[in-house]
């Protein structure tokens, strides 16, 4: 039994450092963004998060996939409350450690055999979804090879985690009824006691191998799952909270203004300003306008980045990519975080000059799916956690114009119209009253 | 010929007068044939009103939106700075606009940059007017016409509009129609984020068709809109799918304009 203790203990250190360790790692990540100030209306943020973080209200934009999302989410939130005490238990050699709370005790654990009997339920529809009815955005070409797998990985696991546990109970009930020492007669409960009895034909010995096996394959399970969290797109169960809570909570069309161009712009327009003086000291590094790589977005598209769980709500919706253009806002916002995932290993090994000479701009992203965005919001409404893919879109954009001055034909005319003339065609400013008098 | 009264800012200064509320035309409404007819029409409705309104007319100059769009936040920036310099000097402390995307760069965009105004998109303007009994609407030619109404992105989802241009099609006695994604869920027209000013990247189909195949899923007779770059769009969607017998685009304000036989 001590062995067992001990055991337990080393795997609980050992999986609990390790995820710190990694999700070190991706907060470094994030933080290689620029700053961002979203500490206002703190209030209301939390509001926001209460309602779209845990009250996954865009979610229920597709009501019976909402709903089934809830299940597996409340079920996960719920189902660990028994998972602390598979801790205790693990940790004190115990037994149900709680089973002295009699009926109440009967009630918890079927209830998380209820929610454990759903999840599993909507695990399989969401394995059907994707790989039998092969609904069309989990198809996209960005989902071929890991993320597709990572999806259904998710799904997998989360089937077999759920049916450890209620097999568990299955042979736990019969092993009550053998009167084996060590199992406290809890009776059996509303799951697992529906199939009260297929194990009798099992010896006690045999039958305690069984459970004890189904009982470190769940803990063990879930151990391994916490750890699988930071490779995968299933960190947003955690992100989702606080990528909600540092959303955008300016209107959906209001656009940044760049607060390196509004200095150069207040001088030009500065009456007293000496047109002969030395320009502003600077201090480091002048900045890029726009972006380029990922350390030149903000700590917050990052965090989008990393919170994305690939659900392709936004490619769904996206005009550009409806009507077949090369523009996916998923794309984007996983290319911002391969990218992200890239630099911050290359900085784990050699330091944090690094540079690799790669760019999100270029080697991930290209000019194309830019130039496709009508930046129409329907990604940013669509996302349920509230990504906002479109200031990637816009970041980008402006590098390629304000540091390579690379446009289609099309935009060069028409800056340079509003530059020349007050409006995007070439029409004279003198002529913008001319409606009045036409009919 | 012309019946319009449309006093300019440097006019209203010049006789020591002040308008209650500014007339942001823009670009499209300047100089675009067909929004040429929607800003009239929006005049002919503040003239009738006795709204006592002014625009900036050749002082007026481009907003900067399609320039921030495409990433040339420079561009923007001059612009703004610019008409914010004009709008301040003139006091201006209410505009209202027949287009959505003004309407946006205006109420969210300038006030960090010195402009603060109250700033209406026409179609709440016009829904203030008839709440006020400043004007009134009765159904005319509109009476039991099939209207759908498109939601211009930079007026439903960048801001939140979506009641008063549906309002306006109510007023009208007409039989409001709404398409599949609507409201929140509404398809762009594919001229947003400056697309307008180029062409579109390779793909399968235009955006614009896309949304006129939805709205004729609904069979309108009209198809109603309050920004002058969806009217093009679905206007151009409606002549490639040979439909403009048929099927009429129309701005909010010149439905009321011509239920009231202005």
């Amino acid at each position: 039994m001590n062995i067992s203790i001990i055991a337990f203990a080393v795997l609980i250190l050992v999986s609990i450092g390790l995820f710190a360790k990694n999700a070190k790692t991706i907060i470094r990540n994030i933080n290689l963004g620029k700053d961002l100030d979203r500490n206002d209306n703190k209030g209301g943020r939390f509001k926001l998060m209460l309602k779209v973080a845990m009250g996954q209200s865009k979610m229920q934009a597709r009501p019976i996939v909402g709903i089934l999302h809830f299940v597996v989410y409340a079920g996960f939130v719920i189902i660990n409350i028994e998972v602390l005490e598979i801790v205790l238990d693990g940790l004190l050699g115990t037994h149900r450690l709680f089973s002295p709370l009699g009926s109440l005790y009967n009630f918890l654990i079927s209830t998380f055999e209820i929610l454990a009997f759903l999840v599993l339920v909507a695990c399989v529809i969401f394995l059907i979804r994707r790989n039998v009815i092969r609904i069309k955005r989990f198809l996209s070409p960005e989902m071929e090879g890991w993320p597709k797998t990572d999806a259904n990985l998710i799904l997998i696991v989360e089937v077999l985690l759920m049916s450890a546990f209620l097999l568990m109970n299955v042979a736990d009930a019969q092993l009550q009824v053998f009167g084996s020492e060590h199992y406290p007669q809890v009776g059996s409960f509303v799951i697992s006691g529906m199939f009260d009895g297929v194990f009798s034909g099992f010896s006690e010995s045999g039958l305690i191998v069984f459970e004890r096996s189904l009982w470190w394959f769940h803990i063990v399970g879930i151990f391994a799952f916490l750890n699988y969290l930071p490779y995968s797109k299933h960190f947003h169960i955690l992100l989702a909270f606080p990528n909600v809570f540092y959303s955008k909570l300016t209107p959906k069309g209001q656009l940044p203004n760049m607060a390196a161009v509004k200095k150069e712009v207040e001088i030009m327009f500065d009456p007293n300003a000496d047109p002969y003086a030395a320009p502003p000291e600077t201090v480091g590094e002048p900045e890029r306008f726009g972006a380029k790589d990922v350390q030149d977005l903000n700590w917050k598209q990052l965090m989008d980045a990393y919170t994305c769980t690939e659900c392709g709500r936004c490619t769904d919706v996206c005009p550009a990519n409806i009507t077949g253009k090369d523009l996916s806002p998923r794309k984007i916002l996983m290319d911002t975080r391969d990218r992200l995932e890239e630099v911050g290993k290359g900085i784990d090994k050699n330091g944090k000059d690094y540079d690799d000479g790669k760019s999100l701009l270029g080697d991930y992203i290209k000019e194309e799916e830019l130039l496709a965005c009508t930046s129409c919001n329907a990604c940013t409404e669509a996302c349920p956690v509230n990504n906002d893919p479109l200031s990637v879109i816009v970041d980008l954009r402006q590098y390629l114009i304000m540091e390579e001055s690379k446009a289609p034909a099309g935009w060069t005319g028409m800056l340079t119209n509003i530059e020349n003339n007050g409006a995007p065609w070439q029409f004279a400013q003198a002529d913008r009253l001319n409606w009045k008098d036409e009919e | 010929m012309s019946e319009l009264k449309v006093p300019t800012m440097a006019e209203m200064m010049a006789s020591g007068k002040q308008p209650d509320v500014l007339f942001w035309v823009g670009c499209a409404g300047s100089f675009d044939d067909r929004a040429k007819k929607i800003t009239r029409a929006f005049v002919k409705i503040l003239n009738k009103a006795g709204i006592n309104f002014a625009v900036l007319g050749t002082e007026e100059s481009c907003t900067g939106d399609p320039a921030k769009r495409a990433g040339n936040e420079f561009l923007f920036q001059m612009q703004a700075m610019g008409n914010i310099q004009i709008l301040n000097a003139y006091e201006i402390k209410s505009i209202v606009t027949t287009c959505p995307h003004c309407f946006n760069t205006l109420k969210n965009e300038y006030p960090e940059l010195g402009g603060d105004y109250e700033v209406k998109h026409h179609s709440q303007f016009l829904q203030e007017l008839i709440n006020e009994g400043k004007l009134t609407v009765e159904g005319g030619s509109f009476k039991g016409k099939k209207i759908t109404f498109h939601d211009p992105c930079y007026l439903g989802r960048a801001n939140d509009v979506y009641e008063a241009p549906r309002v306006l099609i109510e007023k009208l006695d007409a039989e409001l129609v709404e398409m599949k994604r609507c409201k929140s869920k509404g398809l762009c027209c594919g001229a947003g984020g400056a697309q307008m000013f180029k062409e579109a990247e390779k793909g399968g189909k235009e955006i614009n068709v896309e949304r006129t195949e939805e709205a004729m899923e609904v069979k309108p007779d009209i198809i109603a809109t309050g920004c002058p770059f969806c009217m093009t769009m679905m206007t151009d969607g409606v002549k490639i799918k040979e439909k403009e017998t048929e099927v009429k685009v129309y701005d909010l304000a010149e439905m009321i304009a011509e239920a009231n036989d202005l």
